[in-house]
């Protein structure tokens, strides 16, 4: 490490790639302040626009030898504020990487640059009767290199899996600038699975320049059920009954009536009128299996008190179906000023008694929470409503989203089923994990990052400093405590 | 104290002892072997071993010790098998959470008495759930399964100085932390030791059915297409062949007894009347064949191109080879007799036509074949390996010589 900065880089960086490569002005910067985490803003030291995997290379590179941190971005629509810039840092924006290098059908494999935003892989596979599985909400902007980051998962993982299930490849460039690659085309590569522990790792293991995914035959029939009950509790019922029955949908999906009525005021999604919850319920598969599971589905939901029954079978009805539930998040600005999105996950039967919870700590702050979530596995998407203009709302609807984190977690759950843990979450991490259980963790990351310039201060409260001789090790480092080392 | 002092101090439950001839891992005989009856005792045993830098192996039933390389040093086996049972399981979640030590039959006994099942193969009959990760084994129907690392959402271990760490969780959806579960899956015990698995689960199907066709070599591409723009949507796929017969193709149906038989129907218009079909798997599904197997992983296009060479090869080198696909994955088990020359010709072929394009090893075999043979060949990113070995096993104490990394 020479030192020098990020004005250093940006001199180094002007002479190897040239000066349209570079931003410094402050007013372009702005853009690039915060992710999808808009209320954590940062103004970067110097933005790097890559247009090539040389221009990572060399980012990383010059960074490395400056000791500069970076972060890297792709389209910004992380919601745990992974991308979020430094000031002392660069920003390496992949955005510009958009080409799908390769379609091999007949492997059943897509080789993409990381800036290919994820709907645009099944685009371009749809008509030789294909897909990309997983399906984050924000697909038709989120790019595959952020989905990598942040192993994305998406509406339909209950049966079709993450992001983690579908990469067999990677290029990566590691920390110290070089480049290495990860797997391929084909499965089990020989030695340990960096592939499966850099998918996940919220871009603190290095940049993926590219990836190669698989690509999956589209089932030949879908058909998507939509019920109406009283409340959550009968529509848990028949989730539960669903799965009791060993019946294993694409997506089980709820909204309560809150969710509901902001849907319907945002989108007018034409859900049961009066619905105390909703279900939203897409099988998938050969079409005799489809026909005969959506049947029992919808007995299911009968015997729990369904009190309306829609199945949409054509394309045009299921979208009408799941317009609401995409939309749900943006629709809550209909009914609240200010919200909170949080993402913590329970075990399927904990829903229940997770709900009630989550009603009463609203109702003891004086909170409405409206409910969005992924029945079928337990994540949950509460959307706490405030006002941010009245006074001490704010800090109510924060420690109510706080607090529902600390019910996940007493229930044997996780802080973050697909939003990450970024910035925002990091302090929750000893929460869900002792420190030896973070220290452990944190070895990976010596490995790859041993100078810890790769997008630190995310996930880990307290990074671990990679020269001293692993052991056990409690709270803050003696070195850091007595300001002798300098913690990023 | 003495070691062995120490190490039954350690586990007082399980116990330690003096190792017999009948411990050896590979052919190498440590000196002690203690028994840990839960993660607590793993734990103080890993720290005695620490302690005394001892180089450890951890054992479940012994199914698989013949697989990677033989240690390089061997002081003291860590059998797992007092470490057993399932922890939880709650139907309802279909999760289930167990010791290392528990064998994959006890787990799926318990679980189809709730119609439910841990979706991978018993490919070598009395694995632990903790060889199963160690080893990454995973059957045919990994196809729409997923392998060991897709089902593994949560881990507890214990590392080389004996410090208990754990990652992922209890639950489906987590993405929280560093996926340690996916780095341990196929390490050979050379990163930690396992304690406690969590594991995703599967609804048992209704209906089974694997039907099989032959197809003469010249047709194998032809039908491997037909085979993919099939609605009939197979669960998975084995291709086998023996020396220059003709292919045997099983595709394994699941579902509801009506609709499974339309789809089984629909096959047959593509593939021609089946030689068999029945709901019990034929013998070979899943198991290993050969003395000797190399495990072979390409692009699935290469993968007909793959098997004609491999059976070439084995012509060539006097031998006869007994091929098992998985077409949809993208592997190939390539069974051969106790031959030194003859694997290594195949093997060298395997790797010539791959070109990096995928990666062909010696999963398991004698000694003597392994020993001579590069087992594992050409490895990207075995730098940064090895800089996850030292982080985790800084003194190289863990099943040493057994894995890529030579410490």
């Amino acid at each position: 490490m020479d030192g020098g900065g990020v004005g250093a880089v940006a001199d180094r960086l002007r002479a190897r790639l040239g000066p349209e490569v570079l931003v410094r002005d402050p007013v372009e910067l702005a853009t690039y302040e915060c992710d999808g985490l808009g209320h954590l803003r940062a103004q970067p030291g110097l933005v790097v626009l890559a247009r090539d995997r040389t221009d990572v290379a060399a980012a990383v590179t010059e960074c490395a030898r400056a000791g500069v941190p970076f972060v890297a971005r792709g389209a910004g629509t992380g919601l745990s504020g992974g991308a979020l810039p430094r000031a002392d840092g660069v920003l390496i924006v992949l955005a510009k990487l958009r080409r799908v290098v390769e379609i091999d059908l007949d492997s059943e494999r897509a080789v993409l640059e990381p800036g290919v935003a994820n709907l645009a892989i099944t685009q371009a596979v749809a008509a030789d009767g294909y897909r990309y599985a997983p399906d984050p909400s924000s697909q038709q902007v989120c790019s595959i290199g952020g989905n990598v980051a942040e192993n994305s998962g998406g509406a339909h993982c209950l049966k079709h899996g993450f992001t983690a299930n579908h990469v067999t490849g990677l290029e990566i460039v590691t920390p110290d600038g070089g480049t290495v690659r990860l797997g391929g085309k084909a499965v089990d590569p020989p030695g340990y699975d960096l592939l499966g522990a850099f998918v996940g790792s919220e871009g603190t293991l290095g940049i993926a320049t590219e990836v190669t995914v698989r690509l999956v035959r589209s089932p030949e029939a879908v058909q998507t059920v939509l019920a109406g009950f009283a409340d959550t509790d009968a529509a848990g019922r028949a989730v539960a009954a669903i799965v009791a029955d060993g019946l294993l949908p694409a997506a089980i999906e709820m909204m309560d009536a809150l969710a509901v009525t902001a849907a319907e005021a945002a989108v007018a999604c034409g859900y049961p009128s009066g619905a105390g919850a909703v279900l939203i319920v897409e099988v998938d598969g050969p079409a005799g299996e489809v026909a005969a599971d959506v049947a029992e589905v919808e007995s299911h939901c009968l015997a729990a008190g369904a009190f309306e029954l829609r199945r949409a079978e054509r394309e045009a009805d299921r979208a009408q179906v799941w317009k609401g539930r995409k939309s749900a998040f943006a629709a809550v600005g209909r009914i609240s000023p200010d919200y909170l999105v949080q993402d913590g996950v329970v075990p399927r039967t904990a829903l229940p008694e997770v709900l009630a919870g989550i009603t009463r700590l609203g109702a003891e702050h004086g909170i409405r929470v409206a409910n969005v979530f992924h029945a079928g596995d337990g994540n949950l998407h509460p959307l706490v409503l405030f006002d941010a203009d009245r006074p001490g709302e704010l800090e109510a609807a924060e420690e109510v989203s706080h607090q529902i984190l600390a019910l996940c977690l007493a229930h044997g759950g996780s802080i973050t089923g697909e939003h990450g843990v970024g910035v925002d979450k990091a302090t929750a991490m000893p929460s869900m994990f002792s420190a030896d259980d973070l220290d452990t963790m944190q070895m990976l990351r010596c490995a790859f990052d041993p100078d810890q310039v790769c997008n630190p201060g995310k996930i880990f409260p307290t990074p671990r400093l990679c020269g001293e001789a692993p052991g056990r090790r409690r709270g803050v480092h003696p070195l850091v405590e007595q300001g002798l080392a300098e913690l990023y | 104290m003495d070691v062995l002092d120490a190490l039954a101090a350690a586990c007082p439950a399980g116990g330690a002892r003096r190792a017999e001839p009948g411990d050896a891992v590979d052919g190498v005989v440590p000196r002690v072997v203690a028994r840990p009856a839960g993660i607590p005792e793993l734990s103080s045993v890993l720290s005695a071993a620490a302690d005394a830098g001892l180089a450890v192996v951890a054992r479940g039933n012994g199914t698989k010790l013949d697989w990677g390389l033989p240690p390089t040093t061997l002081d003291l086996v860590v059998d797992t098998t007092a470490m057993a049972g399932v922890v939880e399981h709650t139907s309802g979640d279909l999760v289930l959470r167990a010791l290392a030590g528990t064998t994959l039959a006890e787990v799926q006994s318990l679980l189809a008495s709730h119609r439910q099942w841990l979706p991978l193969d018993e490919v070598v009959p009395g694995s632990t759930l903790g060889g199963v990760v160690a080893t990454a084994l995973s059957g045919p129907g990994r196809h729409t399964y997923g392998g060991v690392r897709d089902l593994l959402i949560g881990v507890t271990a214990v590392r080389a100085d004996g410090v208990v760490a754990h990652a992922g969780g209890r639950v489906v959806k987590n993405v929280a932390g560093y996926d340690l579960a996916k780095l341990f899956t196929g390490s050979y015990g050379t990163l930690a030791v396992l304690g406690e698995l969590v594991f995703r689960l599967r609804p048992l199907p209704v209906a089974r059915r694997f039907v099989q066709h032959v197809v003469p070599p010249a047709e194998l591409s032809a039908a491997l297409g037909a085979l993919r723009r099939a609605p009939a949507a197979p669960t998975a796929l084995e291709l086998a062949r023996r020396g220059d017969g003709p292919y045997v193709l099983t595709v394994l149906l699941e579902g509801r007894p009506g609709p499974l038989e339309a789809r089984a129907a629909e096959l047959a218009g593509q593939l021609g009347r089946p030689e068999r079909s029945d709901e019990v798997a034929p013998p070979t599904w899943g198991a290993l064949p050969g003395a000797c197997t190399l495990k072979v992983t390409a692009p699935l296009a290469a993968l007909p191109g793959l098997l004609d060479v491999a059976g070439r090869a084995a012509v060539a080198a006097g031998v006869a080879a007994d091929l098992r696909a998985h077409p949809g994955v993208g592997t190939c088990l390539v069974g051969l007799p106790d031959d030194v020359v003859a694997v290594g010709e195949v093997l060298g072929a395997l790797r010539r036509f791959l070109g990096g394009t995928g990666w062909a090893t010696v999963l398991r075999g004698p000694r003597e074949v392994r020993s001579t043979l590069d087992v594992f060949g050409p490895t990207p990113g075995l730098a940064l390996m090895a800089r996850v070995k030292a982080q985790l096993d800084p003194d190289g104490r863990l099943a040493p010589g057994r894995f890529v990394v030579a410490a």
